[in-house]
């Protein structure tokens, strides 16, 4: 496709759909949790918050490794697998999304979290004195206003799930086609001393996050005008 | 008063960090494969030389990587011939230095099912996943797939191969069961008493063999030298044999 190897264009188009489905997914799971922080008076609210990005802190290795053991037979990830006759759910696709969804977590859940409490009380007061209820309010006034942070939360977390490597490493057995991505291709390239095919993909990278971070601040600075 | 008890214990403190003259460290790049003996042996060493070996451990083909970009190693200690000579050729090691320290062998091993007859249970195929370290960094790698191509059942079990980034990776993939079986190192084995096992004729596979050598950043290091040395000595090929690796060709 497009004129490159197999062995370029899998991973990219691999990572690609990887970062896609994880981050959509990141969406719907990080977007009530930050509510739930931004807007919480619970006393362990904060405790929570710093469970939910540990694995900023954590070593990818560390994450990767329970993650290992959790996705295995001996772990919930077995458990699941079973359903369809499968032993692990490490070495699929779908532990890998698992995988990338817990190591990107903090990246998407903070922007929007601060995104809306940057929304504060007062709109929501205005939207209820007009009758609209708590979910209605959600839908058509804190989350248009919030839209800037879930922008920047999915760019995050996109662009994280591209750069992922430890976790992937750890989890995924490298098996082409399925878990090969980017990241543990250019790492081979490397290690069988294959330079141009290392840089191709490594530059790619390079380039893509450039393009990935200018565009976020750009989109930003535009929907911020327009929603001020 | 304060200031001089404060002076004298700084110099107390700095002579005792001082070490006694001969001793010196070295900085060993160990394969993934040989984590065990070479601590055992880097004990000894420092038992018998007062020299301190530091071990680092990790997949042969990443350390030559490193190795060619002035990573601070003095002794390479490979899981293959290939690279030690690549690094004599391409002028990172130092010539004649190079000798095989250990030859591998390769187990088939599983916590999941019976592979004391691993040949038939290779045949059967009742798993869904095999896990060996990545062919191409890895020799046990390279030796897995060898050994399958011989018995005949590579293409078959092609879809069901897993790849650790290391032998130690492999290892780890079965250890937690996630692979049903896997083609680890023997000496990966040692003490350990879960699952069955499968020793594969070395006849199956090209040798493993396992060279050491000496880096040019460690030419001048006389615990890397001693070390290299102790190596090649009696109570360390004693370990060497104790952990499973062969010594010699038969």
């Amino acid at each position: 496709m497009l004129g490159m190897p197999d062995d370029i264009w899998v991973p990219i188009k691999l990572t690609i759909e990887l970062a896609t489905i994880s981050t959509l997914s990141l969406l719907v799971v990080a977007t009530p949790l930050a509510w739930w922080l931004a807007r919480s008076k619970a006393w362990f609210k904060e405790a929570a918050a710093a469970i939910v990005s540990l694995p900023m802190v954590l070593p990818p290795t560390v994450l990767g490794f329970y993650l290992l053991i959790a996705l295995g037979p001996d772990g919930p990830g077995g458990l699941i697998a079973s359903l369809w006759g499968a032993r692990t759910l490490a070495f699929t696709f779908t532990g890998l999304v698992i995988g990338s969804i817990l190591s990107s977590m903090p990246f998407v859940v903070q922007p929007i979290r601060n995104a809306f409490a940057a929304v504060g009380d007062r709109p929501l007061e205005v939207a209820s004195t007009l009758r609209a209820s708590p979910t209605r309010a959600f839908w058509t006034v804190a989350l248009p206003l919030a839209s800037p942070g879930l922008l920047t939360g999915a760019v995050l977390g996109f662009a994280h799930t591209v750069g992922e490597f430890g976790v992937i490493l750890m989890i995924g057995g490298n098996i082409p086609g399925r878990t090969r991505v980017m990241s543990t291709a250019i790492f081979d390239f490397v290690e069988t001393m294959r330079w141009r095919e290392a840089n191709l993909l490594a530059g790619g990278m390079v380039a893509f996050a450039f393009v990935v971070i200018l565009a976020m601040t750009l989109l930003e600075k535009r929907f911020t005008r327009a929603g001020a | 008063m304060k200031l001089t008890a404060l002076a004298a214990a700084l110099v107390g403190f700095l002579t005792s960090l001082a070490a006694p003259v001969h001793a010196d460290v070295t900085h060993v790049a160990v394969a993934a494969n040989f984590t065990e003996p070479a601590k055992e042996i880097a004990a000894l060493f420092k038992q018998k030389t007062g020299h301190e070996a530091v071990l680092i451990f990790g997949a042969s083909g990443a350390f030559y990587t490193q190795i060619t970009h002035s990573a601070p190693f003095e002794v390479f200690l490979s899981a293959d011939a290939e690279r030690p000579k690549m690094a004599v050729d391409n002028g990172y090691a130092v010539p004649d230095t190079l000798f095989t320290y250990a030859i591998g062998k390769l187990v088939l091993w599983s916590r999941v099912i019976d592979v004391t007859n691993g040949e038939a249970a290779l045949k059967a195929g009742n798993f869904q996943k095999l896990s060996i370290a990545n062919p191409v960094a890895a020799p046990y790698g390279t030796a897995a797939v060898e050994t399958m191509k011989a018995l005949g059942v590579y293409d078959a079990l092609k879809p069901k191969i897993v790849q650790g980034n290391s032998i130690a990776q492999a290892f780890q993939f079965v250890d937690t069961r996630n692979a049903e079986l896997g083609f680890v190192a023997l000496s990966q084995l040692h003490g350990v008493t879960e699952g069955t096992r499968w020793e594969v004729p070395m006849k199956l596979h090209a040798p493993i063999f396992q060279d050491a050598v000496l880096l040019k950043t460690g030419a001048n290091s006389e615990a890397s030298k001693a070390f290299l040395a102790f190596l090649k000595g009696p109570e360390a090929r004693a370990i060497i044999a104790k952990f499973g690796y062969v010594l010699e060709l038969s």
